[in-house]
């Protein structure tokens, strides 16, 4: 079943009459050469930039008349930075619960690390001491205080070495399936994307060449999708 | 004080000459633009003011005043010119700081209705601002570019453009009131501040000096609070649109 759909989306001169969908409860990837508008795509889920023309829709709403901040905390964002506040990981955890001067209470910041595999001993630790990969999973548990069904990720692993590149992916999907959630997940490792994903949307200078299953990808005859399967673009 | 007097101490610009020219700072041309362009901005203004107070004309005193605002808006804007919308913004707050001073101090009898008065303490208090304007544009166009990430985050929250530019906005105005405050705390310990200075040297009785000084201080403290607080929260709106989206600097 299709949870967002894009129909004739385009954005200044970054994507250009993008229409496709996403399944609910599967992890689809954007993929594509840099300067392909993947995160300018993924932005227009949230509705953190809206098009110029065409709409997206979710749940078959259109978030051009939705109410923007009930959306955006069904779809919760990483960024690829993962940025944080300067002070411990309880802070950061308590974001977004902050802003709308609430508090995360101890037993669900715990909660939260531990779905992430770390213990209860980082929560009072300081940001700045963290590894990238620690702070990876911290910036994944804070998307779930929203208790969110949609996950957008953008290139949360870019920075990261294979090891915590793979333990991040293992977490993800696992989080995943618990969680029933739908991920919209930004890469430019083509390797990630057919480890992680069910479907792909391939997108070259704002145009979306190929959406469909993974598979899919390897039996396409575009020339574009063929140079970036040979790694030549 | 007259005219030999002042060529007399054309001395104080010769020193500096020869000790740059000696030690080969290359600096001769720049101290002789400064002191020219001192001579000439400081002669026109005697001038002007000479004709304001003489013609005791409270149209005169207005345009003055009109010049001053639109000098320090005119300095502001060309920092802050990647914020949208800063021209009023600055227009506003300085124009609504120099009147809001002005009718308390003549509401309370403080200081006359008389251009004497008004003038130079407009002077104060608009160069003031525009000084604490200054710093605070930078400083949150600096924050603003740094915290972009930071920004959509918590927009991508549920949260609105208030809470998103909270940190950079706080930042930004306390890095403006940090000067003023700490040049209060040390204020007559290392030099005597200028107008109580030109209050002694034209012969006024120290204390009287010292009440004028204080009146200034506490008026610049409070001008330095609204004027930052006053940028900052006409600012931070223009930087998002009604869809709760970032537009950001101007490019």
């Amino acid at each position: 079943m299709e949870i967002i759909e894009f129909k004739n989306v385009s954005h200044r001169e970054i994507l250009h009459n993008i229409s496709g969908y996403f399944r609910e409860n599967k992890i689809t990837t954007f993929i594509g050469p840099s300067g392909a508008g993947k995160t300018t795509c993924l932005k227009h889920i949230n509705g953190l930039l809206s098009p110029d023309s065409g709409d997206v829709f979710y749940r078959g709403e259109n978030i051009a008349s939705a109410d923007i901040i009930s959306l955006r905390k069904k779809a919760g964002m990483a960024f690829q930075s993962a940025p944080m506040l300067a002070g411990t990981v309880y802070d950061n955890l308590n974001l977004p619960l902050k802003i709308f001067n609430k508090e995360l209470n101890q037993g669900r910041a715990v909660k939260l690390l531990e779905m992430v595999d770390l213990d209860k001993s980082f929560l009072q630790r300081k940001i700045n001491k963290l590894s990238g990969g620690e702070k990876s999973r911290v910036s994944l548990a804070r998307t779930f205080v929203s208790k969110p069904e949609v996950l957008l990720l953008d290139e949360i692993t870019s920075s990261l070495d294979y090891t915590l590149v793979r333990d991040i992916e293992r977490l993800v999907k696992k989080l995943q399936q618990e969680h029933n959630l739908t991920v919209v997940w930004i890469t430019h490792d083509l390797a990630q994307a057919e480890r992680v994903s069910d479907d792909i949307w391939f997108l070259n200078q704002g145009e979306l060449l190929l959406q469909g299953p993974i598979d899919s990808l390897y039996s396409s005859s575009n020339t574009i999708i063929q140079q970036f399967l040979r790694g030549e673009r | 004080m007259g005219f030999q007097e002042l060529l007399l101490s054309g001395i104080f610009v010769i020193i500096p000459l020869v000790i740059v020219v000696v030690l080969k700072l290359g600096l001769t041309k720049d101290i002789l633009i400064a002191s020219v362009r001192s001579i000439i901005q400081l002669l026109i203004v005697g001038m002007i003011l000479t004709f304001v107070f003489d013609s005791d004309s409270i149209i005169y005193m207005l345009l003055m005043i009109i010049v001053m605002i639109a000098a320090a808006s005119q300095n502001v804007i060309k920092k802050g010119v990647r914020i949208p919308g800063i021209k009023w913004i600055i227009i506003l707050t300085l124009t609504v700081v120099e009147a809001v001073s002005m009718i308390i101090m003549l509401g309370f009898g403080i200081i006359d209705f008389i251009p004497q008065q008004i003038i130079p303490i407009s002077g104060m208090l608009i160069g003031n601002c525009m000084v604490l304007s200054l710093l605070f544009v930078n400083k949150f166009t600096d924050e603003l570019e740094n915290s972009e990430e930071m920004i959509e985050l918590i927009l991508s929250f549920g949260g609105e453009p208030k809470d998103a530019v909270s940190r950079s906005l706080k930042s930004a105005i306390q890095t403006s009131m940090i000067p003023t405050i700490e040049s209060q705390k040390t204020i007559g310990l290392v030099q005597l501040p200028g107008m109580m200075s030109g209050l002694i040297i034209g012969g006024a009785a120290p204390m009287e000096a010292v009440m004028y000084q204080l009146l200034i201080l506490f008026l610049i403290l409070t001008n330095a609070t609204a004027a930052s607080v006053m940028v900052g929260y006409l600012s931070y709106p223009k930087l998002f649109n009604s869809r709760l989206q970032y537009i950001g600097l101007k490019k």
